[in-house]
């Protein structure tokens, strides 16, 4: 098999590559400039619809078939966003793209733009980022310098215009209604669906929100085709490259670009060199803190893309890729990522703001040597509470507004269910009496 | 009222009402602002603000209250936050914790006596390849250790 050649992170490491000349000498904006200049509306949605790009913010919904949810010829102007709030634990692809080659993304999301008729985009980026929204606003000015952002692009009649937006310290502003409401200037509530963003987004116009990653692939889309893109990886269904985010117990953390697919064993042992330590592998948080854990026999042949880790009970997610040691008490990192949650709430679901805060404190007591057997049982039932009797492949349409309620009560859930013997060795001797 | 933005900020603000469609979308931005000028956000800088995205102080404060790089009291001329998620947490972060605390006699939470440093533990910074990882004012620290904590404060003190 041929090596793998980097696509999203090629230059990554050249001095100078957030450049906007480094860029253009690497042929970048021509994919932009023929969107701009040569592609309709409905021609790039084909192409990408055809290319099998599915979003890298978490769901893994189809960008293609997103974008042509927009009313055509909508009266109300038409928004993107571009979802930088780069908060699920686990995750930190999206700094390394924007730090590195921030125009990449930007020419993303003139192609997005152009797909969807929108004229003004934002880029929602994390408050705590500040260096790189100050990073994208001197790339924002270059591109304007260069007629690629502004009035009459590329000497088009096409306008656009796009706005750095900074978070402010809330990890449900990931969360694309939550996200929308933030930028409203409101506390960032996420909403009851439907109406989805696309009918009634950003000021009750149509609205897309894309990740940052998922903008990234489409210069490379436009300029090498979708026929190319789908041949990326291991499932046509589930094509393209992909970066993984490693962090935990391995030697090398850090984000790694592969093909979709790749083997989750061949990121542990070959990309990220393997358990720290000489310690042996216990479990794999696979996408991100929202996704349940595997265990370390879970994770043979398996595939890291959308279908594979979701048939493995789990979720890819935003691939951040959370690896957990046989030196990982399992009570303790399920107290770390329950806190995590309780703290983050919106607070607006009753079951999810009370729910978080029962686990919370059960697993407090238990960390402090006070649990109780029927603890576990009661774990169980408030994460059912929170977000039982939901399938994923049918989308949030549980007991909560948004998919936090899941993301909380399912790794909770599968920590418990995965390591109850962990959990019954914190209980004092007189109750398991 | 005594709030009101400097000059330049003020060239910024009039910049921003024209990028926007809708005024007040630049509550965050605004807030933003307010908070790097005056330190934190106090009465009269609500009071400002609310005036100028047009709405109520009320309405504003609901947002304030919503987001935790809002500060409505003053905090340390350095603000320590380390972040405790699971995978800094698995890398060290209460050590280095615990050093800062011991350091400067802190509960996270708290602010030296003399207004320099403010502790707190937060949730995961997006840097957890990194990990663990420290944020002072607008500047990550990563792969921090107890040594090297203690150099970088150092470097501040
Ligand atoms: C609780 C929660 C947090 C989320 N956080 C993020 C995030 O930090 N970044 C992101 O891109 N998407 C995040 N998402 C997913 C977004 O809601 C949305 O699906 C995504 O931005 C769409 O972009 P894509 O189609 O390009 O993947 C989050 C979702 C939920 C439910
Ligand atoms: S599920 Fe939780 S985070 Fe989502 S809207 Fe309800 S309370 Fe907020
Ligand atoms: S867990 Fe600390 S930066 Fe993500």
């Amino acid at each position: 098999m041929k090596r793998y050649q980097p696509i999203l992170t090629k230059y990554l490491d050249e001095p100078g590559s957030a450049t906007i000349d480094f860029y253009l000498v690497h042929e970048g904006y021509r994919a932009a400039r023929k969107a701009i200049l040569e592609m309709d509306a409905g021609e790039i949605i084909e192409e990408v619809k055809a290319s099998g790009l599915q979003g890298r913010g978490g769901a893994g919904f189809p960008a293609g078939v997103k974008w042509d949810f927009i009313p055509k010829n909508s009266k109300k102007p038409t928004y993107l966003i571009n979802n930088a709030d780069e908060s699920e634990p686990g995750t930190f692809k999206d700094r390394l793209l924007m730090n590195h080659n921030p125009h990449q993304m930007l020419e993303g999301m003139i192609i997005a733009s152009k797909a969807i008729g929108c004229h003004l985009a934002f880029i929602y980026i994390r408050g705590e980022f500040v260096k790189e929204a100050r990073l994208l606003e001197t790339a924002i000015a270059e591109c304007r310098a260069n007629n690629i952002l502004g009035k009459g692009i590329f000497g088009s009649d096409y306008n656009l215009e796009i706005v750095v937006h900074r978070g402010a310290g809330a990890y449900i502003c990931g969360e694309e209604t939550g996200l929308i409401e933030s930028l409203e200037g409101k506390r960032g509530w996420p909403r009851i669906k439907p109406p989805f963003p696309a009918i009634e987004g950003y000021l009750k116009s149509p609205t897309v929100v894309n990740n940052v990653e998922t903008l990234c692939n489409l210069p490379h889309i436009l300029n090498e085709g979708a026929a190319w893109f789908r041949k990326i990886g291991a499932s046509k269904e589930s094509p393209g490259p992909k970066l993984y985010c490693l962090s935990g117990g391995v030697q090398k953390p850090g984000v790694y670009e592969a093909p979709l697919g790749t083997l989750l064993e061949t990121l542990i042992y070959d990309f990220a060199g393997g358990i720290a330590d000489g310690r042996e592998l216990k479990a794999v948080i696979p996408g991100g803190s929202s996704a349940p854990l595997l265990k370390a026999d879970e994770i043979e042949g398996l595939k890291m893309d959308f279908p594979s880790v979701k048939a493995a009970g789990s979720m890819l997610g935003s691939a951040g890729i959370i690896v957990l040691d046989d030196t990982v008490d399992m009570v303790q990192a399920c107290y770390n990522l329950a806190r995590f949650y309780a703290h983050e709430s919106c607070g607006q679901c009753t079951p999810c703001r009370e729910g978080t805060t029962w686990l919370t404190k059960i697993l407090a007591r238990f960390t402090a040597g006070q649990g109780r057997l029927e603890d576990l049982d009661l774990i169980l039932e408030v994460t059912d509470n929170i977000g039982g009797l939901i399938d994923f492949s049918q989308g949030s349409f549980g007991k909560t507004i948004c998919p936090f309620g899941e993301a909380v009560a399912w790794p909770v859930r599968a920590f418990v269910e995965k390591f109850r013997a962990e959990f019954e060795a914190y209980l004092p001797r007189e109750a398991l009496a | 009222m005594s709030f009101a933005f400097d000059a330049p900020r003020t060239k910024r603000f009039k910049a921003l009402v024209r990028q926007y469609p809708d005024r007040r979308s630049l509550a965050l931005p605004l807030l933003h602002m307010a908070q790097d000028q005056e330190g934190h956000i106090s009465r009269d800088v609500l009071l400002a603000l609310a005036e100028m995205l047009k709405i109520s102080p009320a309405e504003l404060f609901d947002t304030v209250s919503f987001y935790s790089m809002f500060n409505l009291e003053p905090k340390g001329k350095y603000l320590l936050q380390v972040c405790q998620t699971l995978s800094c947490s698995l890398a060290g972060a209460d050590l280095v914790v615990d050093h800062i605390g011991a350091k400067f006699k802190l509960k996270p939470g708290e602010t030296t006596a003399d207004g320099r440093f403010t502790l707190l533990k937060v949730e995961c910074l997006g840097s957890c390849g990194t990990a663990p990882v420290v944020q002072i004012n607008d500047d990550y620290y990563e792969k921090m250790t107890v040594d090297k904590v203690g150099r970088v404060l150092e470097k501040l003190s």
